[in-house]
């Protein structure tokens, strides 16, 4: 067994672990009641989605070395951060209907987080639309690093207006009943996305060798000479 | 040839593209008219509504605007493999993407001044504020635009689906700088007694600063491509 399959079982088995204590083991909170326990989930899937912010690391790797592996992960870290931000953002809605009794809101993060998703999806369409394995790597590494650039500036534009959402949710602002749960799955879904993102980069890179495999062999100085069209 | 000259060069050139083929200009000034209009039909005969939003409408006339002027802007140059020619010329990548740049910059700069006037007259607002400020505001938000946007128009053009992708790259993009374009403009139609001004004109410059230096960098990478 490749050892990187560790990683998408410890996963799993937090995210079972943290999930299960969340929901069943750990008292309601006290204004919210249950509604509240989407936090398990909708917090550490937020910050793990915020983490796809480091795909420039991959796309400036990419842009640098030409490589396949690059690539391959700068795709895989894109369309699990945007599989990510469309979790985060349902998790949110489906939140905010009961407590601030609308679906949407203006708010920095929720913008932001709906604006991060879009230019994830458009590197991804960019790609697609390439010919070639070298444009598919450059537009998409070029489109990536932009997009992760405008991230905080994005976040900062909107955050001038007024926000309805509420602090960070961190360790000093949430109850020490709800630490362990969260934090179990937190670390689940972070080494479960790891795992993810291994599997996909490997599916691309097969992709890509089963494109340069089909691939016309390049043109000969002879064939030029010989003026074949 | 320095860096400096070969820009000029180039903004030369696109700028003599530009007045041969004046029936972009004009079709593109047409455009951004209609979308004015369609504003106004949209938000019904409310004139309070729609004066109170201009702004916003304006600003939104211009981005859609652009959108065919970028496009097109590099889409020329792929007739009889132009844009090959530029690249073999001994001319620093950088300076072909700040020459096209600010081609593009002068081209909105010279609609905006048709269709703001336009649009003031459209949905009833005149200048409360500084008329410096909003020529400082379109110029910085115009060039947010044309930046990242003849970067994007750079790899759109040669893609099947051009004609879609640059608006879904360019506009989730360019939303800070279209919210610091509408918000300055709103108070210099308003007026602005909290003196919000140069925070708004603050973000625009740092988000132009930001992206002429990133876009002038991979542009290089974009045209090997």
């Amino acid at each position: 067994m490749r050892k990187h399959h560790i990683l998408g079982i410890l996963g799993f088995f937090l995210l079972c672990l943290g999930s299960v204590w969340g929901l069943w083991f750990t008292p309601p909170e006290t204004h919210m009641q249950d509604v509240n326990r989407i936090f398990f989930i909708h917090v550490p899937t937020a910050l793990v989605c915020m983490l796809g912010f480091f795909s420039f690391i991959p796309a400036v790797g990419a842009l640098i070395t030409r490589g396949r592996r690059w690539d391959a992960t700068m795709e895989a870290m894109v369309e699990l951060t945007l599989v990510l931000t469309l979790m985060t953002l349902a998790q949110g809605m489906i939140w905010g209907k009961p407590t601030w009794g609308a679906y949407w809101d203006w708010d920095p993060r929720l913008t932001t987080t709906a604006v991060m998703a879009v230019l994830f999806a458009g590197v991804l369409s960019l790609r697609s639309f390439a010919d070639r394995f070298e444009q598919r790597l450059i537009w998409g590494a070029v489109a990536t690093i932009i997009a992760c650039v405008d991230v905080p500036i994005v976040y900062m534009s909107v955050e001038w207006w007024d926000s309805l959402h509420q602090g960070d949710s961190t360790p000093s602002s949430v109850s020490v009943d709800y630490h362990w749960p969260m934090r179990a799955n937190a670390f689940g879904i972070l080494f479960f996305s790891a795992w993810l993102i291994v599997e996909r980069a490997r599916v691309a890179l097969l992709r890509d060798e089963e494109e340069a495999a089909d691939a016309p062999p390049p043109e000969t100085p002879q064939d030029l000479v010989a003026g074949g069209d | 040839m320095n860096v400096t000259r070969q820009i000029l060069g180039v903004l030369r050139k696109d700028m003599l593209l530009d007045w041969r083929g004046q029936r972009r200009a004009v079709s593109v000034f047409l455009f951004g008219t209609i979308t004015l209009l369609l504003f106004s039909f949209a938000v019904g005969p409310d004139s309070e509504a729609l004066a109170r939003h201009a702004s916003g409408y304006l600003w939104l006339a211009l981005v859609l605007s652009s959108t065919l002027a970028l496009g097109e802007s590099l889409r020329v140059e792929l007739e009889d493999d132009a844009l090959e020619g530029l690249s073999l010329l001994p001319v620093d990548p950088r300076a072909l993407f700040y020459g096209k740049a600010l081609a593009n910059v002068l081209f909105l700069a010279m609609l905006s001044l048709l269709l703001v006037p336009l649009g003031m007259v459209l949905y009833g607002v005149h200048i409360e504020g500084s008329v410096f400020d909003l020529g400082l505001l379109l110029l910085l938000g115009i060039a947010g635009l044309a930046g990242p946007g003849t970067l994007y128009s750079a790899m759109t053009a040669r893609a099947r689906g051009r004609d879609a992708m640059l608006p879904l790259l360019l506009y989730p993009l360019v939303i800070p700088v279209v919210l610091a374009s509408v918000k300055g403009t709103q108070l210099v139609f308003t007026g602005d007694p909290m003196n919000q001004m140069g925070g708004w004109l603050q973000l625009s410059a740092a988000f132009d600063i930001v992206y002429w230096s990133l876009c002038g960098v991979l542009f290089g990478k974009v045209i090997d491509s």
